[in-house]
C-alpha cells in the first residue's frame, strides 16, 4: 500500500468528522465527530512517519500526544455537556446560545 | 494480502464513521464509534506502529468510549423523540465537506512526497520510550500537567453546587 492510500483514507475520515461536527444537534454526537477527526490526523501522522522517515519515529511520538490531548478534550467536553444538561434539561447544541448575540 | 487487509479496514472505518454521523440512536452511534476506533488501531498495526495501536485500544476503545457511553446514559432525554438529529445546515455542511474532501485529494494527487523505501524501525516501542524520556521530555511533562488540570477541571465542572 502506498502513502497516497493512507492519506486519502485520512482525508475521507476527516471530512466525515467535519460533516458530523457542523450538522449534528446532539452535543455528545458532536464530540464523537471530533474524535473521528482526531483519528484522521493520527493516521496522517503515522503514515508520514512510516513512508517518509521510518527511522525517526517522531510521528508516532506526536500521535501519542494527540491521543492524550484528545482524551483530555473529551473529558472536559463531556463534563460541560453534563453541566449543560443539568441546567437546560437538553443537550441540543442549537438551543444553547447563551454566549451568542 | 496487504491490500485486502487495508481495504477491509478502510471499508470498516468509512462505513462506521458514516454511521456515527448519521444514525438516529445516539447509543448506536457510540457503538459504531468503537468499531471505527478499533479499525484505526488495525491501520496502525499495518503501518508498523504496534505501540500506538495498543495505546489506541487502551485509551480510545477502553476509556474514551466508556466515558461517551456514560455521558449518553446521563443525558439520554433529548427534547422529543421525533426531533431531527441534524440541523438546517445538513445540505450546506455536506456540500462543504465534499468540497473539502475533493480539494484535499486533489492536493494529495498533485504533491510529490519524498517517499523512502526503508524497512520499518526495529524495536519501535523501546525507541519511543527512550525518545519520550530524552528528547521529548518537556512535552511529556506538559501533557502530564494538562492531564492533572483536566482531572481537577472535570471534577469542578461536574460537581453539584452546594455540597
Amino acid at each position: 500500500m502506498l502513502l497516497m492510500h493512507y492519506l486519502t483514507l485520512a482525508a475521507i475520515l476527516f471530512c466525515i468528522g467535519f460533516f458530523g461536527v457542523v450538522t449534528r444537534r446532539n452535543a455528545v454526537a458532536i464530540l464523537m465527530s471530533v474524535e473521528l477527526m482526531f483519528n484522521a490526523v493520527n493516521i496522517n501522522l503515522v503514515a508520514f512517519n512510516r513512508f517518509t522517515a521510518p527511522d525517526a519515529l517522531v510521528g508516532q511520538v506526536f500521535s501519542i500526544f494527540v491521543i492524550v490531548v484528545a482524551a483530555a478534550e473529551v473529558t472536559v467536553g463531556l463534563a460541560i455537556v453534563i453541566l449543560i444538561y443539568r441546567n437546560w434539561r437538553s443537550i441540543d447544541a442549537d438551543r444553547v446560545n447563551l454566549l451568542k448575540w | 494480502m496487504e491490500a485486502f487487509t487495508f481495504y477491509l479496514f478502510s471499508f470498516l472505518i468509512i462505513i462506521s464513521a458514516l454511521a456515527v454521523v448519521t444514525m438516529r440512536n445516539i447509543f448506536h452511534c457510540a457503538l459504531f464509534l468503537i468499531l471505527c476506533l478499533f479499525s484505526v488501531a488495525g491501520i496502525f498495526v499495518m503501518l508498523h506502529a504496534e505501540f500506538l495501536a495498543a495505546v489506541q485500544v487502551l485509551i480510545y476503545v477502553g476509556a474514551v468510549s466508556i466515558l461517551i457511553i456514560f455521558a449518553i446514559m446521563l443525558t439520554s432525554r433529548l427534547a422529543g423523540r421525533d426531533a431531527p438529529v441534524v440541523n438546517e445546515q445538513f445540505f450546506l455542511g455536506g456540500f462543504m465537506s465534499l468540497v473539502l474532501l475533493f480539494s484535499l485529494v486533489y492536493t494529495l494527487k498533485e504533491t510529490i512526497f519524498r517517499v523512502v523505501a526503508e524497512p520499518p524501525a526495529p524495536q519501535s516501542t523501546l525507541r519511543i520510550g527512550q525518545m519520550l524520556m530524552t528528547d521529548y521530555v518537556l512535552p511529556f511533562e506538559l501533557v502530564s500537567v494538562l492531564l492533572l488540570a483536566v482531572l481537577i477541571g472535570a471534577i469542578v465542572l461536574a460537581r453539584r453546587e452546594g455540597n
